[in-house]
């Protein structure tokens, strides 16, 4: 009997707790990552190198190392420095650090495709930095860029299962640990690979919905 | 910026105390998370150019069976793709090696994101040039072959050393499937030395290295392949 529908049906339940983990973990990261990287995008952009130069190296570093050595870091290391972290908080702000780094990419092209006349008018009619930027560039940069931190927000909710490396009760350690008492791997790992195939499928369909949406609104300004 | 980087990276650990001591283990990891990188890669460049081929010209059974790979190893996660291989086939009689998982796993992974790259590459290829290979009197398998392709694998460079990265930075989820790989070693010695700091910032410096050291390869690799072609504005 290569597939079990009695022991599928037995282990739903539990699978299904554990998805709202992996789901909890995927929006809490994100909007970390989206706050994170709006933050760094404009850091890489001030004019004092000072502040610009390390916040490029800290996004090409993170760009550059796993994700998971990057989750035991916050896990294994940061208890050395007196911040002992859950395993839930660790990996949630190892996600959202990460993907931070790769949405200021996002938000730094929103930027740069800002005319600079933007720039220009902003200034003439003397408005300070945080104002230019509160009311004149993020809300026209960040529209365009919605669909690219659409496909960030699916690569990170692929990225969830890395927290099962420590210990968090999410989706994939779930499907483990079903796996493990008894000795059946089939269908929980089955399951939990339809279940990302499936919210893929569907996110990646809605974030070419919004895209559509956004390219329709553009079009009638 | 890049070589800079990498030049700070080495001063500091140099300096460092923990360094002679866990160097020699660690490399041996990352020897192992290179051969499975450079393997895996090799797979990947394969099954993409194989999967967007038979998506774009292939018979409708062809097709599908290219779109269900794309879609299927693009849309689930790569560790549980790796678990999947570890863990299932075993059940249906296929007991693969973990070195064999890892290659497989992250090479058809690497391999469906990488198809669509391939797709993009042929399809930017002018359409002037299909006429011209009609004009010419070329078959189509031929035209592809000798005119388009070799211009597509020029363009389709940058966005693969994006992906080889990618490839890079996955290679640490097999050592949750018990490969000795660098981010195993790293877990290993973290057990028995309890040196944690130490060891997970070297481990990090050495991703960082590998991943420079690639990235400025592929770089060069552009360049020469980009060589006698014309490009930009008539000065």
């Amino acid at each position: 009997m290569l597939w079990d529908w009695n022991y599928t049906f037995e282990i739903l339940p539990e699978l299904a707790r554990a998805a709202l983990v992996t789901i909890e973990a995927t929006l809490i990261g994100f909007v970390l990552a989206a706050t994170l990287g709006l933050a760094l995008a404009i850091l890489r952009m001030a004019k004092n190198p000072a502040i610009s130069i390390p916040a490029t190296v800290f996004v090409e570093f993170i760009r550059s190392t796993p994700l998971l050595i990057q989750i035991f870091f916050l896990f294994f290391v940061f208890p050395h420095f007196g911040i002992t972290l859950s395993g839930f908080t660790a990996g949630v702000l190892a996600l959202g650090v990460h993907y931070g780094a790769y949405c200021s990419e996002v938000y730094r092209a929103g930027f740069e495709n800002i005319p600079r006349s933007q720039w220009e008018a902003a200034l003439a009619l003397n408005l300070g930095i945080v104002d230019t930027f509160r009311s004149i560039i993020i809300p026209q940069a960040i529209p365009p860029v919605i669909p690219a931190l659409g496909n960030y927000l699916i690569a990170l909710f692929k990225e969830t299962p890395l927290l099962s490396a420590i210990a968090v009760l999410e989706l994939m350690q779930t499907a483990k640990i079903l796996g493990s008492e008894s000795f059946r791997y089939t269908e929980p790992i089955t399951l939990v690979g339809l279940f990302f195939l499936v919210m893929s499928l569907v996110s990646a369909a809605l974030v070419r919905l919004v895209e559509t949406w956004l390219g329709r609104v553009g079009r009638r300004v | 910026m890049a070589i800079l980087l990498a030049f700070a990276a080495g001063v500091v650990l140099a300096s460092y105390a923990g360094f002679r001591e866990f160097l020699p283990g660690l490399i041996e990891g990352a020897w192992v998370t290179v051969q499975i990188t450079v393997l895996g890669a090799m797979l990947a460049v394969v099954a993409a150019l194989i999967a967007a081929l038979a998506k774009m010209y292939g018979p409708w059974p062809l097709r599908w069976l290219a779109i269900a790979y794309i879609e299927i190893f693009r849309g689930t996660s790569a560790l549980v793709q790796l678990f999947w291989l570890f863990f299932v086939l075993p059940h249906f009689g296929i007991v693969l090696e973990p070195l064999t998982v890892a290659v497989l796993g992250l090479g058809l992974n690497v391999g469906a994101y990488g198809a669509e790259v391939v797709r993009g590459a042929i399809q930017a290829v002018p359409r002037g040039q299909w006429e011209a290979s009609t004009a010419l009197n070329m078959s189509r398998a031929s035209a592809l072959s000798r005119i388009i392709l070799p211009q597509a694998l020029v363009a389709m460079i940058p966005p693969w050393g994006n992906l080889f990265v990618e490839l890079l930075k996955a290679t640490a989820l097999v050592s949750l499937i018990t490969l000795g790989d660098l981010a195993f070693r790293a877990q290993q010695m973290n057990q028995t030395t309890l040196r944690t700091v130490d060891i997970f910032s070297i481990v990090l410096v050495i991703y960082l290295c590998l991943a420079l050291v690639l990235s400025q390869s592929m770089r060069a690799l552009e360049r020469w392949a980009a060589r006698g072609i014309a490009r930009g504005r008539v000065a």
